[in-house]
């Protein structure tokens, strides 16, 4: 996206205020030349972007590399403790950390709907900037595209990330094994239930806080405690058991969860309580799944309680061979139930 | 076959309407099918409804039998 | 949280076991229906099944009322809004339910029927004035539980004087499904039931009086119980009690929230708005006479059904499900033969899989591993 160096070239500044998205900030001309500049650019301002050329010229980057894309449709678009721009970068570069990749670049796309707030989008673009600039991963380069009114909910965001593996990590859902340990980083469900009690038709107030952040330090601080790491992984939507389903399907092995071990913010537990949802399905967008050789658990668990995102980490179950694959779970009575697949996404009971 | 919990009542407002309380999540409710509420009463709630009113000291004698249990022969 | 964690206490739970095993006669075998879905929900949920000794069995009852749903109800609901363009709200629940012709409410949505989500029948009469140019139906589901909530919202549309609010309603009966149960003749190869189980939150709505007949009727103990794990056991351990000592009566284990007359005030609403239905047909349990309330004709202006040419046409059940079998306690799922198969909580065939809390979607989702 080529962006004029004459500013006086392209008229009167937007209009943050007061201003909407038309069709002609997607065109190519002159009014997305603007918005690209007195929008996008001052937010995520860094020297790749900065060339102004439809691409950017990387640095080589040794060894392997990994590559991760994520799209963004949520809503409400605004939550507490995050938007859809936060949540656009954490996400992708979560996707890299959990392949044990070290995030290096990222871009971001948007599809934005005729007649969106310009405010709303600068919001969203200034949370973006600020999140990539907290993890220290640019956002490198982007493309704006506008649709009509009503083929769009707002805006949606495609987020690509770039990282390099250094030699020797190999991190997968694959690698799971009877007699390893099963570690996560904190609290479950916080992300989705934040979310639901956002939506104004049910009308809660809760003080439910999204967890939406950016994992990579975590896991650093994980492979440097020098823990046999066989799988990582972000719960996000289907929470949990969707993950943990998922990974024994791939290894072909059981796993048995200890249900009093799981952490649960009350007012989660309570929310859920309220609606007919059990947190073990219900989304998270800063929480790390770590399944460690057995013998590591300890100091992996060490690992995560000493950085400010584990704070909350405990040891929640064991991997076991089970041929059938089942993810079980002893609940806090004293019995057993199985923690089977999402069937579609959770939604409020009434029975 | 009825999802409804317990929750204590923070709030009395208009119009036979109440807030209440469960672990800091809250929400608002109509006290229409009942009566005689109170604030920090604990009422079941289901639909967005206070179907009756829980009483403490049915509550307390019914956990009690519970936890005694050996020797206990009254249901 | 309160009234809530201290019924789950895994070590009380653990005595209570104790004392089930200790009460029951290893020389018999005990069967009892739990009659609610929600307390079919905690059985499986919590795991409480091994927690009981071997001889003990509980059957999985109908009290689920999107299991007993007739198909033929959902698509009056899903023909009312593609068909009639109104605004259809309804509880999360039957969204995902399939209906005929491949449809659900969710699918509905998706060919451009205005489906919405509500968590109460309140928020329906809101919707209801915030748009006096659409007509809005509220599709009425539930026990004696959910039943008053909607006479309320009724009430408030009359008072308000709302001409575009209507209700589906298919409110159902707690005491005659379970007569349907007793019933049911043991030639059809029927478990003798030892008792049950009573429903929490219906009964706080009903009191305990109504299941008198159980008890004098077919001499069937009935011991009502909290919604939490403990107070279903412990209404096990009651049940057990009673059967040993050859008594049948009706006891109440959820005495902090049930009393022997119930809501007096709920009973009044519900009195004044419904009345009932000669007959209904169940999902799984046949046509019931006198089980299921429709608007009473001071408020036959809400009724949808007489606002809108939307007949009731019965559905009949894939031919392969035993729900009928499974609802009256008479089979297990694991012996339907598409249990798990084409039957699954993602393809539910059959009522007893379409909600979590029916037989077999909680036997699959919580419990096929025994199976295995």
């Amino acid at each position: 996206m080529p962006a004029p160096k004459n500013r006086s070239s392209l008229g009167r500044a937007l209009d943050l205020k007061q201003g909407r998205i038309d069709l002609a900030h997607g065109s190519g001309g002159r009014a997305m030349a603007q918005l690209i500049e007195e929008l996008f650019a001052r937010h995520l301002d860094n020297p790749f972007l900065a060339q102004g050329d439809d691409g950017a010229v990387l640095p080589g980057a040794d060894g392997r590399l990994v590559m991760a894309t994520d799209s963004h449709v949520i809503s409400p678009l605004f939550f507490p403790g995050g938007d859809i721009g936060s949540l656009s970068v954490h996400g992708t570069l979560n996707d890299l950390a959990v392949m044990g990749a070290r995030p290096l670049w990222l871009s971001a796309a948007f599809i934005l709907e005729e007649g969106f707030p310009l405010a709303d989008l600068a919001r969203i673009v200034e949370s973006m900037g600020e999140a990539s600039r907290a993890a220290g991963v640019p956002i490198v380069t982007g493309d704006t595209k506008v649709v009509e009114r009503g083929k769009g909910d707002g805006v949606f965001i495609t987020t690509t990330g770039v990282g390099s593996l250094p030699p020797g990590r190999d991190v997968s859902g694959r690698h799971a094994r009877p007699g390893d340990v099963v570690l996560i980083s904190g609290t479950l469900g916080d992300h989705g239930m934040a979310i639901m009690a956002a939506r104004e038709n049910l009308g809660f107030e809760t003080p439910i806080v999204s967890d939406s952040a950016a994992l990579h330090g975590l896991t650093e601080a994980l492979f440097a405690s020098g823990a046999r790491v066989h799988t990582l992984r972000d719960p996000t939507r289907g929470g949990l058991a969707t993950t943990l389903n998922e990974i024994a399907r791939q290894s072909g092995v059981g796993i048995v969860l200890d249900e009093a071990a799981l952490p649960i913010n009350p007012a989660v537990a309570a929310a859920c309580e309220f609606l007919g949802l059990d947190p073990l399905y219900v989304a998270n967008e800063g929480k790390l799944l770590a399944i460690v050789a057995a013998d590591d658990a300890d100091a992996a668990l060490a690992a995560l309680r000493a950085h400010p995102l584990g704070a909350r980490a405990a040891r929640i179950g064991t991997v076991q061979a089970d041929t059938h694959r089942f993810v079980q779970m002893t609940t806090t009575l004293g019995g057993r139930r199985i923690v089977d697949w999402l069937n579609g996404d959770p939604l409020p009971r009434i029975c | 076959m009825c999802l409804a919990i317990p929750a204590r009542v923070v709030e009395l407002r208009d119009g036979d309407l109440a807030v209440v309380d469960l672990a800091g999540v809250r929400k608002e409710i109509s006290l229409a099918l009942v009566e005689d509420v109170a604030l920090d009463d604990y009422v079941i709630v289901h639909v967005g409804f206070a179907l009756s009113k829980l009483d403490p000291e049915e509550a307390a004698r019914t956990l009690a039998l519970f936890a005694e249990l050996d020797g206990s022969t009254a249901p | 949280m309160k009234y809530i964690d201290e019924f789950r206490d895994g070590a009380l739970a653990r005595k209570l076991g104790a004392h089930i095993a200790r009460a029951a006669d290893p020389g018999r075998r005990y069967h009892f229906m739990e009659f609610c879905g929600g307390h079919t929900h905690a059985i499986s949920r919590y795991g409480v099944a091994d927690l009981l000794p071997a001889n003990v069995r509980m059957i999985h009852g109908p009290g689920c009322p999107v299991c007993v749903l007739p198909i033929g109800r959902v698509d009056q609901a899903i023909r009312l809004a593609l068909d009639h363009g109104v605004m259809l709200c309804t509880y999360g629940d039957c969204l995902r339910v399939p209906a005929s012709d491949g449809l659900s409410l969710l699918k509905a949505r998706a060919r451009g029927a205005d489906v919405r989500m509500v968590y109460s029948s309140a928020d329906a009469v809101a919707l209801a004035r915030q748009h006096p140019d659409r007509q809005v139906v509220f599709f009425a589901i539930g026990f004696e539980t959910t039943t008053p909530p909607t006479a309320v919202a009724i009430r408030e549309a009359a008072a308000l004087g709302l001409g575009n609010f209507s209700v589906l309603c298919c409110h159902v009966l707690t005491p005659p499904a379970m007569t349907a149960i007793l019933e049911a003749p043991a030639s059809a190869g029927g478990v003798p039931l030892d008792g049950f189980v009573g429903p929490a939150h219906v009964s706080t709505i009903i009191g305990s009086a109504p299941y008198a007949f159980c008890a004098e009727r077919y001499g069937k103990p009935v011991v009502i119980a909290g919604f939490e794990p403990l107070d279903v056991m412990q209404a096990i351990l009651m049940l057990i009690r009673q059967t040993n000592e050859g008594r049948a009566e009706v006891e109440n284990e959820f005495v902090r929230a049930v009393s022997h007359e119930g809501n007096r005030k709920a009973q009044a609403l519900v009195a004044e708005v419904f009345t009932r239905r000669p007959d209904f047909e169940w999902r799984g349990l046949g046509t019931i006479p006198d089980s299921a309330l429709s608007l009473a004709p001071a408020y036959r202006a809400f009724d949808a059904e007489a606002r809108f040419p939307v007949a009731y046409r019965s559905v009949a059940d894939h031919k392969a499900c035993e729900c009928g079998a499974i609802l009256r306690g008479v089979k297990r799922p694991q012996e339907c033969r598409i249990f798990g198969t084409a039957c699954t909580p993602e393809n539910p065939v059959g009522s007893c899989m379409v909600s979590s809390e029916g037989a077999c979607a909680a036997h699959y989702t919580y419990g096929r591993y025994k199976d295995a």
